[in-house]
């Protein structure tokens, strides 16, 4: 599949916005700490940001407003509405934090709970492609909710730090999600790489009762839409390094920065959490241009590819 | 609304398409453009039509392929690859994913007669659809920045402007080797239906769960030549053509 | 549901419908061009209309693209730059006409054989025939000398018609259908509809092709042949169904030269004649009475084999008995030619048992009383349902000839040549050798401001109808009709402008084509065409071929060599008619012809070819062009096609004829027949008498409507000739038997090509090469979805090919390491080229190949250069001379068939070495830059958007 930057950076921007809602949502940073409010004010800034990359793509951005309707079949749909929806309970709790220093409750509950549920529904959005076989799996969801977990996580321990409090907890927190998350991904690539093809130009063309079917000439000589949408294909070789540096950058870098977290303090840990913010968003960046661009469309059945 | 209609729908139009017959001529994949790019919806655009990077949006395009037989028919020279021509469009599947992944009710099943559309007035260009389709059947149109697809020509199918006999798509119209044909396939009586009885009509991708409506009639069985070998007429053991002529004296006494 | 805005179901398709034909290939299927707000809507086939009804294929539906291109030529236009430049100025049409008619004047008068008339893709044959006629030159023919005259050239010697606009398969009845390799946008919608017919009948359908794509890919049969041995495989089925007996006796005694009497008289000038009567009626044995009688005498009970002394004492023999002697031969048993044909012994021997077995096992009756020409009354029309089509695949050889006589032979053998089920004739044929003209060219035919006394293409009877002069040196500038290419019966366009450059058989002054892309695809070696167009005398400083005028509506590479461009229009916007008298597109049950009009108008300034053409002839004074006053007779070609009479009562047009318009074939001129025909969807259709629709070659109601029709005006039965009398006359010169005897340097050529009964010889390009160091054959294929060169500025046909790859087989690919996207060298005789390959396991496996003329030159026809069509695109043509490689006896002879000089573009012979991935195939040539200038070239269509509202 091709990666679309603009659809990179909507689920890898928006994941990490909702990680930084829910983690605010349920409570996690001190409301009346100055950083807090900036956190609340960055998480809906992340949120709506990553919303108006996913915009870039549209061929007729100007109708968007007609994604809400179909949520009762179209997860795109879902989640465009949970997006609006998740705004509702976010601005009340970021409201209440930036102008009365105090943390809602069950705003804070029900934004995190919708943050979750928005996140899944962009993870179902790739997920229910039947066409996309190595998205079509729960992992996926699982992938794309640790790894909104845990930015936000790493999100939360960065305005922690910047508050000067300990932020323990999240660091474990963090430390955990980090670990769940990539394992979950580890687990999801073995899947895809183990994968035994669902469709084959056999079954594609119908013609592999007789033999082994090899595309002869494609339908039109140059590119189309569909081999620059769907055609996109990776280097093994070139897509096994990009994994490592996924890995490195959105794993161990951050986790090995969380382990020396408590060891400093002041700006040093500002330092190192904001270090871990950024390997991590790298890190998944990365990781989100290896989920499109290692994925395989069963249309490339009929195009040789 | 992207739900799907209760299946399956009263009629299913569609195609059946005679891979035993298509010689590849590319016949239908113009027609449908000609047709359609002044039809249904906006122009079917082509981005650099001549420069290096010539690319449109075309709604039907003939694939080719060489299918390798397990243990063929190795005749001579010749290699032991066939080649078929495989005119692809959409498949106005019974559970068309496309439709139900659509944000906005663009896309949809005609409840009627089962056909799959795009309204495009409604289409924000997302691009989803496309990538639920495993068939390819669905291509944005790079100018209007709205999802082309097949309509099965339904400008023609029921247009009442034009005669009788020619209300049927463009590409079954147009085909020079009657290898595209139209009609209702959810009526067992139909000449589509049959067809696709005698001929064991077959399902792409059945693993993909779409249910789609346009059959394919896969190549006929075909037998060897050097099978009929035998069939010749041994004649009489006589060298060269001197029993040849007494035969023809033999045939034209008969005569 | 209710959301959505309803659609509009019943919106009416356009404003008005006007039927006119397609010319997007030579198939010329008739179309219904939709016009909304003065633009094409939509063009789809005519469903009433004979060749196509209603189908139509994707060049057809790409009309559109085709009529709107950008490369559509604007203006008339004087060459400004260098030759090739592209650099031209507008001028005006009274400047343009002037200035050809004042160049055409002055050679006219001086020496009119000095232009040379050469017409490309030209469907108006039967005007520029007799154009070039009336100015005098004795050089004008069209392009079938690198087409396919083997096949029209073998067919109307062996049987009075060949294949395509001769014939067709009886797609209704046939059971068997052999196809040999066709060009496929020849007669290419008949054919797909005829296929799936027959496919849909369960009727068996094999193929004789290297390339298994196309008509190939469907064949339930492929037989992947080695390119050139086509005659050899039918010479052996030929072998087996001798020995099995499968042959039709009663057919051959009745329909052919089987029984004519051959006289063995070695070493005298009639050796090998048929014996004749005084009245030269051919003479049979007749096995009641025991004496030899004139053929055709009522009751006769000929001999087919014996040996006869005739009256003057001489020995002679049935020529079938010749032929059954030659076939029966152990050299054609199929084990014997396996190896070189590459095709099995067991496959042979099946399509032989296939071919026997059907044509007599399941032979079909129609009950349908017919008498026949000697007055026989017959009850049924016995049918041998096995067909065969055929064209390029085996005509472009230089066996190609005698294997299109061995196709005809095997048919007639079988008595599948106009049955029921079998081959059947189109009307105006079949027409024996002897009704078409002898050609006309020599010294005597032609002079100052005088027509030439005859015309110009027609079939030499035997040695004294050549074009040479005493000393036997050709008289035409291609060497048509000379001890080269004696039956060369379409001409050789693809010798003119070398021999023009070469000054052999002498130099010209002007060169004048028509729609013929010599610059490019149509030439053998295409680098050196461009040299000579481009090659100046040293000492004049003159081009060697000083001027060329050249006709066209795109801007082909051929316009760049032009010194005068004349704008041709679209085939939408002009008259034309698709004549009997040319190349017609009858069908076996029906006499058609039809008419282009022009559906919409030109927006640019430019004219019909051959409505210029008839205005030149007026300027020029030319007879037939002009009344005794020199005034012009007419006033465009839409005039000359309504009033012009070949002979009284015979028109371009065979519809609607007459004052009231309600004569068919012979009629006085109607005025308002154009408008008839356009009324009729622009064709005309008579359909042949149901007792004369079969054994048209024998039948007297058919031979009776032919009469009535006007294609002759006496009887013109014909008998199938396999043995050929003819090209023994030739054989008899080149021994030094018979006068005028053929010059030393053309004999030995002529007596291994010019054998009575068909033979099949080794290609000659293999034949003079080393096999070792050019081990595979090269060839090209046309795709489905382009004419030639045209396509490739059509927006939506090019994008189905807009580069072509060389399809290599795997077993080659194999020994040379290569895979997919690979680069190699394909090195010939005479040049090299660097592609780009693809694997490919359906081809013959000794034979790569590639799309034909998909390859362009940077700056042509309206293209970036950097187009993959320039870019990675390429000809096979530079890898092919003109010429053979030298032999050592001091001559270059002809890349060509011996007999009828057909271009032999299939022999050539490669050998392959891996190369460096490039950027660009080689060799590349320089953009001509000029072609593209002031070009408003779209960077995007949204063609008919402005109805989708």
């Amino acid at each position: 599949m091709h990666p679309a930057l603009s659809i990179i950076l909507f689920t890898t921007i928006s994941g990490l916005g909702y990680g930084l809602a829910a983690v605010l949502g349920l409570g996690m940073l001190d409301p009346t700490a100055v950083p807090t409010k900036v956190a609340h004010f960055a998480a809906l800034a992340l949120i709506s940001g990553g919303l108006l990359f996913s915009t870039l793509h549209l061929g007729n951005p100007q109708r968007a407003w007609r994604a809400f309707s179909q949520w009762r079949s179209s997860w795109l749909s879902r989640e465009g509405v949970m997006a609006i929806v998740t705004f509702v309970p976010l601005c009340m709790g970021a409201y209440a934090a930036i102008f009365e220093s105090r943390h809602l409750v069950v705003s804070g509950l029900i934004g995190a709970a919708c943050a979750a549920v928005t996140v899944y529904c962009t993870s179902m959005i790739y997920a229910s492609l039947k066409s996309v076989q190595a998205w079509h799996t729960p992992w996926t969801p699982a992938c794309y909710l640790l790894f909104s977990a845990a930015g936000g996580l790493l999100l939360g321990v960065f305005f922690a730090a910047i508050a000067g409090a300990g932020g323990a907890l999240m660091q474990m927190l963090a430390l955990l999600l980090l670990a769940a998350a990539w394992a979950a991904k580890f687990r999801w690539r073995r899947e895809m790489l183990a994968m035994r093809p669902l469709s084959t130009p056999e079954s594609a063309t119908g013609l592999g009762h007789i033999g082994q079917v090899k595309l002869f000439e494609r339908p039109h000589v140059n590119e189309n839409y569909l081999t620059r949408e769907m055609g996109f294909k990776v280097a093994r070789k070139h897509a096994e390094k990009l994994w490592r540096l996924a890995v490195l950058l959105g794993g161990m870098m951050p986790a090995l920065l969380l382990v020396a977290m408590p060891a400093a303090s002041g700006w040093l840990a500002v330092a190192l959490a904001a270090a871990a913010v950024a390997a991590h968003f790298l890190g998944v960046l990365v990781e989100r241009w290896l989920f499109f661009a290692e994925a395989r469309h069963a249309v490339m059945n009929y195009y040789g590819g | 609304m992207t739900s799907l209609p209760p299946a399956p729908t009263p009629k299913q139009l569609g195609l059946v398409i005679d891979l035993d017959v298509c010689v590849g001529c590319h016949a239908c994949v113009v027609s449908c453009k000609e047709w359609n790019t002044g039809g249904y919806g906006a122009a079917l655009s082509d981005q650099d039509p001549y420069g290096p990077n010539v690319s449109g949006a075309w709604l039907n395009r003939v694939h080719s392929y060489e299918v390798v037989p397990d243990g063929g028919e190795i005749v001579g020279e010749s290699g032991e690859a066939r080649i078929v021509h495989f005119p692809k469009s959409c498949l106005h599947c019974e559970d068309a994913p496309c439709v139900t992944v659509c944000p906005t009710g663009a896309s949809y099943k005609r409840a009627d007669d089962g056909i799959v559309l795009v309204d495009e007035s409604m289409c924000i260009g997302c691009g989803l659809c496309a990538w639920a389709c495993p068939y390819g059947a669905r291509e944005m149109d790079l100018a209007a920045g709205v999802m082309k697809k097949c309509t099965l020509c339904i400008d023609r199918i029921h247009n009442e402007t034009i005669e009788e006999v020619d209300r049927v798509p463009s590409c079954v119209r147009t085909c020079p080797a009657n290898a595209r044909h139209f009609g209702d396939l959810a009526d067992p009586g139909s000449d589509v239906s049959r067809m696709v009885a005698e001929r064991g009509g077959m399902d792409l991708m059945p693993e993909q769960g779409t249910r789609p409506v346009n059959k394919y009639l896969p190549p006929r069985a075909r037998r060897p030549l050097a099978a009929s070998a035998p069939g010749i007429p041994l004649a009489e053991e006589t060298d060269g053509a001197k029993g040849f002529f007494a035969w023809l004296d033999g045939m034209l006494d008969r005569i | 549901m209710k959301s959505h805005a309803r659609v509009e179901l019943s919106k009416p398709v356009s404003d008005e419908v006007r039927k006119t034909t397609c010319y997007m290939c030579a198939c010329r299927c008739g179309i219904d061009v939709h016009l909304k707000d003065g633009k094409i809507r939509y063009i789809e086939g005519n469903r009433d209309h004979p060749v196509n009804r209603g189908v139509l294929c994707a060049k057809g539906s790409a009309g559109i693209m085709q009529h709107y291109a950008p490369a559509r030529l604007k203006a008339p236009m004087l060459r400004t730059g260098p030759r090739g430049s592209g650099e031209f100025k507008e001028i005006s049409w009274d400047e343009a006409l002037g200035l050809a008619t004042r160049w055409m004047g002055e050679v006219r008068e001086r020496d009119p054989k000095k232009l040379a008339f050469f017409t490309g893709r030209d469907q108006s044959q039967s005007l520029t025939g007799f154009w070039a006629q009336q100015y005098g030159t004795p050089n004008y023919a069209a392009h079938g000398g690198f087409c396919s005259v083997n096949m029209a050239a073998a067919g109307i010697t062996t049987i009075g018609g060949a294949f395509w606009e001769f014939g067709a398969p009886d797609w209704e009845r046939t059971k068997l259908f052999v196809l040999f390799g066709v060009a496929e946008d020849h007669d290419s919608n008949p054919i797909k509809i005829g296929i799936s017919k027959l496919k849909q009948r369960g009727a068996r359908f094999v193929s004789v092709n290297p390339v298994r794509t196309g008509y190939s890919a469907v064949a339930d049969n492929w037989i992947g042949i080695r390119p050139g041995t086509d005659g050899l495989l039918i010479l052996a089925l030929v072998h087996e169904l001798l020995k099995a007996r499968r042959i039709d006796v009663d057919y051959l005694a009745r329909y052919s030269n089987a029984a004519w009497l051959v006289i063995d008289a070695p070493g005298t000038a009639d050796h090998g004649l048929f014996a004749r009567d005084g009245e030269g009626r051919p003479l049979v044995f007749e096995t009641v009475t025991e004496q030899a009688v004139p053929t055709g005498s009522r009751g006769a009970r000929a001999a087919l084999s014996g040996r006869f002394t005739l009256p003057d004492g001489r020995s002679a023999v049935p020529s079938f008995q010749l032929l059954a002697e030659e076939y029966l031969d152990p050299k054609y048993a199929p084990e014997a030619v396996a190896s070189k044909t590459g095709v099995d012994a067991a496959t042979i021997r099946g399509l032989a048992a296939e071919i026997g077995r059907v044509a007599f096992d399941e032979a079909i009756e129609i009950y349908e009383p017919w008498t026949d020409v000697n007055g026989e009354r017959h009850q049924s029309f016995v049918g041998r349902p096995v067909s065969f089509h055929a064209m390029r695949g085996i005509s472009a050889h230089s066996n190609g000839f005698q294997t299109a006589r061995a196709l005809h032979m095997l048919q007639v053998l079988i008595g599948a040549v106009d049955c029921p089920g079998g081959f059947r004739f189109e009307p105006p044929y079949p027409k024996p050798l002897e009704a078409h003209p002898r050609p006309h060219g020599k010294a005597e035919h032609f002079g100052s401001n005088q027509p030439l006394s005859g015309p110009h293409l027609g079939f030499p009877l035997g040695p004294e109808d050549l074009l040479v002069d005493e000393e036997g040196r050709p008289a035409r500038i291609d060497k048509a009709f000379s001890w080269e290419a004696p039956i060369s019966a379409h001409g050789l366009m693809h010798m003119v402008i070398a021999n023009a450059h070469a000054g052999d058989p002498y130099p010209i002054d002007l060169l004048f084509l028509y729609m013929a892309n010599m610059a490019w695809n149509s030439s053998m070696n295409t680098g050196g065409v461009i040299r000579m167009l481009e090659d100046k005398d040293e000492e004049t400083g003159e081009y060697r071929i000083p001027r060329i005028i050249y006709s066209d509506a795109y801007s082909s590479e051929m316009v760049a060599y032009a010194d005068l461009v004349l704008p041709d229009t679209t085939y939408l916007e002009r008259h034309d008619c698709i004549s009997l008298l040319d190349r017609p597109i009858s069908e076996p049950d029906a006499v058609n012809d039809a008419i282009r009009w022009p559906v919409v108008e030109p927006d640019r300034d430019v004219r019909a070819f051959q409505s210029v053409l008839i205005d030149l002839g007026g300027r020029l004074k030319l007879p037939g062009f002009v009344d005794h006053r020199g005034t012009p007779l007419y006033e465009d070609y839409a005039d000359y096609i309504v009033r012009h009479e070949r002979r009284p009562g015979i028109g371009p047009l065979a519809g609607f004829r007459g004052l009231a318009g309600d004569r068919v074939g012979r009629g006085a001129v109607n005025r308002d027949q154009l408008r008839r025909y356009i009324e009729n969807g622009s064709f005309f259709s008579a359909h042949i008498p149901a007792e004369a629709q079969f054994f048209k070659h024998a039948n007297a109601a058919y031979q009776d409507f032919a009469v009535r029709m006007g294609f002759f005006d006496k009887l013109q039965p014909v008998t199938f000739q396999l043995y050929s009398e003819v090209l023994q006359k030739f054989r008899l010169s080149a021994e030094g038997l018979r006068e005028p005897v053929a010059p030393e340097i053309h004999r030995s050529r002529i007596l291994s090509a010019f054998t009575p009964l068909p033979a099949w010889y080794q290609p000659l390009e293999e034949a003079a090469l080393d096999e070792e160091a050019f081990p595979y054959h090269a060839i090209t294929q046309r795709p489905m979805a382009m004419y030639h060169s045209w396509g490739s500025m059509n927006a939506w046909l090019r994008q189905i090919h807009t580069k072509n790859p060389l399809y290599v087989p795997g077993a080659i690919c194999d020994a040379h390491g290569l895979k997919d996207g690979d680069w190699i060298w394909v090195i010939s005789h005479h040049g090299r080229i660097k592609v780009e390959i693809a694997h490919s396991d359906a081809v013959n496996s000794r034979t790569m190949w590639t799309w034909n003329a998909i390859g362009k030159r940077g700056g042509a026809w309206a293209l970036d250069p950097k187009s993959p069509e320039a870019e990675k695109g390429f000809l096979m043509n530079h890898l092919i001379h003109e010429l053979l490689p030298p032999k050592g006896d001091g001559m270059r002879w002809s890349n060509s068939d011996p007999v009828t000089g057909q271009a032999a573009w299939y022999d050539l012979r490669v050998r392959i070495e891996k190369a460096e991935p490039g950027e660009t195939s080689e060799p590349h040539f320089s953009d001509m830059a000029g072609l593209r200038r002031g070009e408003e070239v779209p960077a995007e269509l949204r063609y008919g958007q402005e109805w989708s509202k």
